[in-house]
C-alpha cells in the first residue's frame, strides 16, 4: 500500500483475502466441532466424578488405589442413596472352586431365589431384577424355548417342572471372550466378574450368554435406603452404575466369607446344593458322583459350573 | 353365710387349678418355641460334612433343628384368658385303652376327630407308641423320643434320607465352609407334616416384570 492511496476506514483497509475468509471459516468450524465433541463433558460432571473417569482396569489398581475407591464408592452412596455400606472385596479362597447344583425334581417353581437375589443384590426395584429366572416347562421335555417365567397359579403344577435359570459360571465363558474391553473375567474360583467401572455397556456379553444370565442397567438402580443391602462387594452387589453389565456372582461377597448364596438360604425346599468342586469331601462333589446330573447346553461347550439333575 | 362359703369353695379351688395348670401350659410352650439348640442328630442321620473331623481343621457344628419334646394337642377349649387349652398327649392316653382297631382319624368319634391324615397307608399306631403316647414307635417297636423323629421318618424314606445325610436334600442356612461357621439344617417335620407329607402348592413370590408389555397385556 503506497501514500497515494486515498484513506480509508481501517475495517476496510484491511481488505481480506480468500484464503484468510477461509482459514477463518474453518478455525470457526473447528472450534464448533470441538466444542460439540466436548458438549457430553459438562453433562457427565453430574454423575461422574473425575476420579471414576481416571480409574484404571480392576486388575491394574493397586491395594491403596483400590482401598481409595472403596472408600469413594461408599460416600457416593451415601450421598446418592442416604445408606452407609462396607464396599469389600473378598479374594479367592486357596484351593476353592465353585459348584452349584439345582435337583429339579424338588424345586417347586415358587420363585423365593428369585426374591432373594433382588434383595441380596441391591437390584433395581420398579423393573423387579434378578439374576435368577425360573423357568415352567412341561414334564417330559427340556426345551428352554418353551420355557415359560410368567407362570402365576399355584405351584408346582402337576403337569410341569421348574427349572431356575442364573449364571452357569462357565469355565469355557463366551461373555469373557466377546469382551471388548476386559471389562469382564473368570476368577480362579470359578466365579466371572464385571468391573462396573471398567464396562464400556456395549451389551456384547449379554448377547453372547446362551443362558441369558446377563443384565443391563438400562437406568440408575432405584432402591429404598432401607432396603439397601449394607454388605457390599466391589465385583458383586454393589449398586451398580447405569449402563452397565450386571450378573450372578454366587454372592461372591457371601460364598468367599464361608457363607452360602441367598438363593440357597431362601430355598424352602432344599432343591439347591453349593459347595467347593476341589473338596471330595462336600455336599456337591457327593451330589456329582451321585446323581445322573446335567448341564444345560452342553453342545456349545461352555462347561457350566451349574449342574441340575433329577431323582431318581 | 357359712354354707354358702363351702359352696363357693369348690369353684375357688377349681380357678386355683386351672390357673396353674395354664401357668405351666404356657410355660411349656414358650419351651416347645424355642429354636433347636445345638444338638448333633446322634444317629445315622448326621451331615456328611460333619463327619469329617479328623483333619486338624477346627469344624464348626451342623446344627439340625428338632422338635423339643412330644407335641401338645389343642383341645379345642378355651382357657379363661379365652386362649386355647393345649393338652399333653398323656393326659388322656394314660388311662384310655389304645384301641388297634382304630386305622384313620374318620374311625374316631371323639378327640383328634379331623384330623387330616394323608400318608400312605400308616394307621395311628404305625409311628405313635402304644406303651407311651409321648414317644414315638420304630417298625420294630423300638420306642423313639419324638425329638429324634427322623430315624422314624428314614425307615421308609431311605433315598431321602440318604440324599439329607449327604447334604443334598432339605433346606439350610448357614455356612457351606465349617471351618469358618456353623451350619443350620431344617429336619423332616419343618417341611413335611408328617400327617400330610406332600409339600403343598404354594403362590409363587415375586414375578418377573415385562419391561415392554404388549399393548393391552395385564401387567
Amino acid at each position: 500500500m503506497s501514500d497515494s492511496t486515498p484513506t480509508q476506514l481501517p475495517v476496510l483497509n484491511n481488505a481480506c483475502s480468500r484464503r484468510t475468509a477461509l482459514k477463518a471459516i474453518g478455525a470457526t468450524l473447528g472450534a464448533a466441532a470441538f466444542a460439540r465433541a466436548l458438549a457430553p463433558l459438562t453433562e457427565w460432571t453430574a454423575d461422574l466424578s473425575v476420579d471414576e473417569f481416571l480409574q484404571k482396569h480392576y486388575m491394574e489398581l493397586s491395594p491403596e488405589e483400590l482401598k481409595a475407591v472403596f472408600v469413594r464408592l461408599e460416600e457416593e452412596t451415601k450421598q446418592d442413596y442416604g445408606a452407609d455400606v462396607t464396599i469389600a472385596d473378598p479374594r479367592p479362597l486357596p484351593g476353592v472352586k465353585f459348584g452349584y447344583a439345582l435337583n429339579l425334581s424338588i424345586c417347586i417353581g415358587c420363585r423365593k431365589c428369585a426374591e432373594a437375589c433382588h434383595q441380596e443384590n441391591n437390584h433395581d426395584r420398579p423393573s423387579g431384577n434378578s439374576y435368577i429366572r425360573v423357568l415352567e416347562m412341561a414334564k417330559g421335555s427340556i426345551d428352554l424355548e418353551q420355557g415359560n417365567v410368567d407362570y402365576d397359579h399355584p405351584v408346582p403344577h402337576e403337569d410341569k417342572f421348574y427349572m431356575p435359570v442364573q449364571c452357569q459360571q462357565c469355565d469355557n465363558p463366551p461373555c469373557v471372550h466377546v469382551c471388548p474391553v476386559e471389562a469382564t473375567w473368570k476368577e480362579e474360583d470359578g466365579i466371572v466378574v464385571v468391573d462396573y467401572n471398567w464396562c464400556i455397556g456395549c451389551r456384547y456379553c449379554e448377547a453372547a450368554c446362551p443362558y441369558h444370565a446377563r443384565r443391563f442397567n438400562w437406568v440408575k438402580p432405584q432402591v429404598p435406603t432401607e432396603e439397601i443391602n449394607p454388605d457390599q462387594g466391589y465385583l458383586s452387589n454393589r449398586i451398580r452404575p447405569q449402563g452397565v453389565i450386571e450378573k450372578c456372582t454366587y454372592c461372591l461377597h457371601r460364598t468367599r466369607e464361608g457363607r452360602m448364596p441367598a438363593c440357597l438360604e431362601a430355598c424352602p425346599t432344599g432343591a439347591r446344593v453349593f459347595g467347593n468342586l476341589l473338596d471330595p469331601d462336600s455336599e456337591i462333589r457327593w451330589v456329582l458322583a451321585n446323581k445322573r446330573v446335567f448341564v444345560l447346553k452342553e453342545e456349545l461347550g461352555t462347561r457350566p459350573s451349574f449342574f441340575y439333575f433329577f431323582d431318581v | 353365710m357359712a354354707s354358702e362359703i363351702r359352696k363357693l369353695l369348690p369353684a375357688m379351688a377349681l380357678i386355683i387349678v386351672s390357673a396353674v395348670a395354664a401357668w405351666g401350659i404356657s410355660a411349656a410352650m414358650r419351651n416347645r418355641s424355642a429354636p433347636a439348640q445345638e444338638d448333633q442328630f446322634s444317629g445315622q442321620l448326621g451331615d456328611a460334612a460333619a463327619k469329617n473331623d479328623g483333619n486338624l481343621q477346627k469344624k464348626f457344628p451342623v446344627i439340625i433343628r428338632h422338635p423339643e419334646g412330644p407335641p401338645i394337642v389343642d383341645s379345642g377349649m378355651l382357657d379363661f384368658h379365652g386362649q386355647s387349652v393345649m393338652i399333653a398327649c398323656s393326659t388322656c392316653h394314660a388311662t384310655q385303652p389304645p384301641n388297634t382297631q382304630t386305622r384313620t382319624t374318620a374311625d374316631l368319634d371323639q378327640f383328634h376327630k379331623g384330623l387330616h391324615v394323608a400318608h400312605g397307608n400308616l394307621s395311628c399306631l404305625s409311628c405313635h407308641n402304644q406303651n407311651d403316647y409321648d414317644s414315638l414307635r420304630l417298625a420294630d417297636g423300638t420306642r423313639l423320643e419324638f425329638r429324634d423323629v427322623m430315624q422314624l421318618c428314614a425307615q421308609c424314606h431311605g433315598p431321602q434320607a440318604r440324599d439329607y445325610q449327604n447334604g443334598a436334600h432339605g433346606g439350610m442356612t448357614g455356612h457351606w465352609d465349617l471351618s469358618r461357621g456353623p451350619r443350620q439344617r431344617n429336619n423332616c417335620i419343618d417341611c413335611h407334616d408328617p400327617h400330610v407329607p406332600a409339600y403343598p402348592t404354594v403362590r409363587p413370590v415375586f414375578p418377573p416384570i415385562d419391561r415392554f408389555p404388549a399393548a393391552g397385556a395385564a401387567h
